[in-house]
């Protein structure tokens, strides 16, 4: 009961770059408990990207098919993910706490009868148990628990397992399932603007409120978020999606989301603790904001004090030079 | 229409969090507990859909301390027709035992549709309500929203990375909701003073040890001091300077 499961996802029958943090995380496990990491992608047929995973620690990626997998299908994933994992008395079973992640796990670990720990921002083994510490209140407590039935299935907060190159010879090979695809049907995806990241993923989050004045003034979020080249999000605090400025998908803190980018910028956001609770485990954090004595000073590594009509146009220049 | 709402009493969202005592819980001393605003969407969407089928019932559910009563109380007087609480001195740790004891209520009756707020916003666990699909059968939407529902079938939107997804399924079902599902009501005073006198019952929650165990509630990693860069757009090259040479982050 050594072995682990890292369970991959996909669209548009490629490869999820979080998958990439799933098998990093997987594979931090499988060291602890002394076992191999299988990595169990889901599609219609072989998911590209999948070949790259032995790099990352998966000792074997096994993809499951069927005709109804070319998107997602709750019913028919949680049978065909449930099945693997008894098939290979897996120890663990590791998803991404992404949309997926969290709509599929559940539904796994309720077929196999164990408990689940979601949104794990670490995890380790202990004694031959898996230990997670995830983020509750919004992060502003983290919970340590003991995962103590078989198999432990947990999910990752993306962004937060920084994959890791862990060259493994890994063996693919491409098993077909039977299972039926259920009564839950996905029919499409309406796609938001294309490319656009999802703040809960993206590596860089600029986030935007009150001091912006008006919604038009986003804009300039917009842009700086583009001079990044494709890698940043632009978020807001809840003020400005109650007033109808955002949609409510952009919102970070309590009642929104909680996202560990690599860098957040938040402007004119003078840092409500609930707005706090979902970006303080970013890993740098700068503000920019009128009033020097505004909370989120506090949390920030680096803060500029002024004007941000003044000082976003700069700031976006310059990163296009960097990016040029 | 017969609609259950499982809801739950959970801490404030401007509650100052800190460790009780025992090192492995929420120090409750102070704390002001209210109805988990996303179950507030899915009280507020079994309302309206039992106020366009016409008759119905619509049932609220909550495993919780003798007190989870006034969250009960809150429902009732949005218009919920009457509640049931699992009496429990502690939430588990483990969703699982909740959505076990939450199945074994709900499955003594037959319900057109079961709603859950996608997560509650105490412990994020994001599971109870697709575990106790599973438990029950019944098919299930998390994190929907947006509903249409004709006849026996439903269509759902709900937020993925970067897109909505559209999903159909068919009723029964349990459904998981999301703000921009729906503006919920303020219970007004005549619905505070008729959830008086609405049925609620009380007994205990049958919970079995589960498969968590809790080490230690911790406070979150103190950040280092930060510094004020700069006033103005002239601290702007600094600031561009300290992100790729002293955080590396550029």
């Amino acid at each position: 009961m050594s072995n682990v499961l890292a369970v991959l996802e996909q669209r548009d029958g490629t490869l999820r770059k979080v998958s990439h943090e799933v098998v990093t995380g997987a594979r931090r496990l499988a060291d602890g408990l002394g076992g191999s990491v299988e990595a169990l992608g889901l599609g219609t047929g072989a998911v590209r990207g999948t070949e790259s995973l032995g790099a990352f620690g998966a000792d074997s990626v096994v993809t499951a098919t069927n005709a109804a997998f070319g998107r997602y299908a709750p019913e028919g994933f949680a049978q065909a993910v449930a099945e693997r994992a008894k098939a290979g008395g897996f120890g663990a079973v590791v998803f991404a706490a992404s949309a997926t992640g969290k709509d599929l796990a559940p539904r796994v670990a309720a077929k196999l009868g164990v408990a689940l720990a979601a949104d794990a921002t670490d995890v380790t083994v202990e004694g031959g148990r898996v230990i997670v510490t995830r983020p509750i209140y919004a992060g502003k407590a983290l919970l340590k628990v003991k995962l103590t039935a078989q198999p432990a299935v947990l999910s990752l907060r993306p962004n937060v397992f920084t994959p890791v190159q862990r060259p493994k010879a890994g063996a693919a090979q491409t098993v077909s399932v039977s299972v039926a695809a259920g009564r839950v049907v996905v029919k499409e995806i309406k796609a938001a603007e294309a490319g656009a990241l999802d703040v809960a993923e993206a590596p860089i989050v600029i986030s935007g409120g009150r001091g912006l004045k008006e919604p038009a003034n986003f804009k300039l979020l917009e842009e700086l978020a583009r001079a990044f080249g494709g890698s940043a999000a632009v978020g807001a605090s809840r003020a400005v999606v109650d007033a109808g400025w955002r949609p409510h998908a952009d919102q970070v803190g309590q009642t929104g989301k909680t996202v560990s980018p690599t860098l957040y910028i938040a402007v004119g956001i003078s840092g409500a603790i609930q707005h706090l609770a979902g970006m303080r485990t970013s890993k740098t954090i700068v503000a920019i904001n009128k009033d020097k004595d505004a909370p989120i000073f506090k949390v920030a590594d680096y803060g500029i004090v002024g004007d941000l009509f003044d000082i976003l146009p700069r700031l976006t220049e310059e990163i296009r030079k960097l990016h040029g | 229409m017969k609609i259950a709402v499982c809801i739950k009493r959970v801490a404030d969202s401007e509650t100052r969090v800190k460790t009780g005592p025992d090192g492995k819980s929420l120090d409750e001393a102070g704390v002001k507990f209210v109805l988990n605003p996303y179950d507030e969407f899915a009280v507020e969407e079994a309302l309206r859909r039992k106020e366009a089928a016409g008759p119905g019932e619509v049932a609220i559910v909550t495993l919780g301390p003798a007190a989870a009563q006034e969250t009960i109380r809150t429902a009732l007087a949005m218009g919920a027709d009457r509640g049931v609480l699992l009496q429990a001195d502690r939430i588990p740790a483990d969703g699982l035992e909740t959505a076990k004891a939450l199945a074994a209520e709900l499955k003594a009756s037959a319900w057109d549709l079961i709603l859950f707020g996608k997560m509650a916003i105490d412990d994020y666990h994001h599971q109870v309500g697709p575990m106790v699909a599973e438990l029950l059968g019944l098919p299930c939407v998390t994190s929907i929203g947006h509903l249409e529902l004709v006849g026996r079938k439903g269509v759902a939107e709900r937020e993925v990375e970067g897109g909505l997804e559209v999903v159909e399924f068919p009723l029964p079902a349990v459904l998981t909701t999301d703000e921009g599902l729906n503006e919920p009501r303020y219970p007004a005073l005549k619905g505070i003073m008729a959830a008086k006198k609405k049925p609620l019952e009380v007994k205990p929650a049958a919970l079995g040890p589960g498969g968590i165990e809790v080490l230690a509630m911790l406070p979150p990693p103190e950040r280092k001091e930060g510094r004020i860069v700069g006033e103005g757009a002239a601290a702007v090259p600094e600031l561009i300077r300290l992100l790729r040479e002293e955080a590396k982050v550029l």
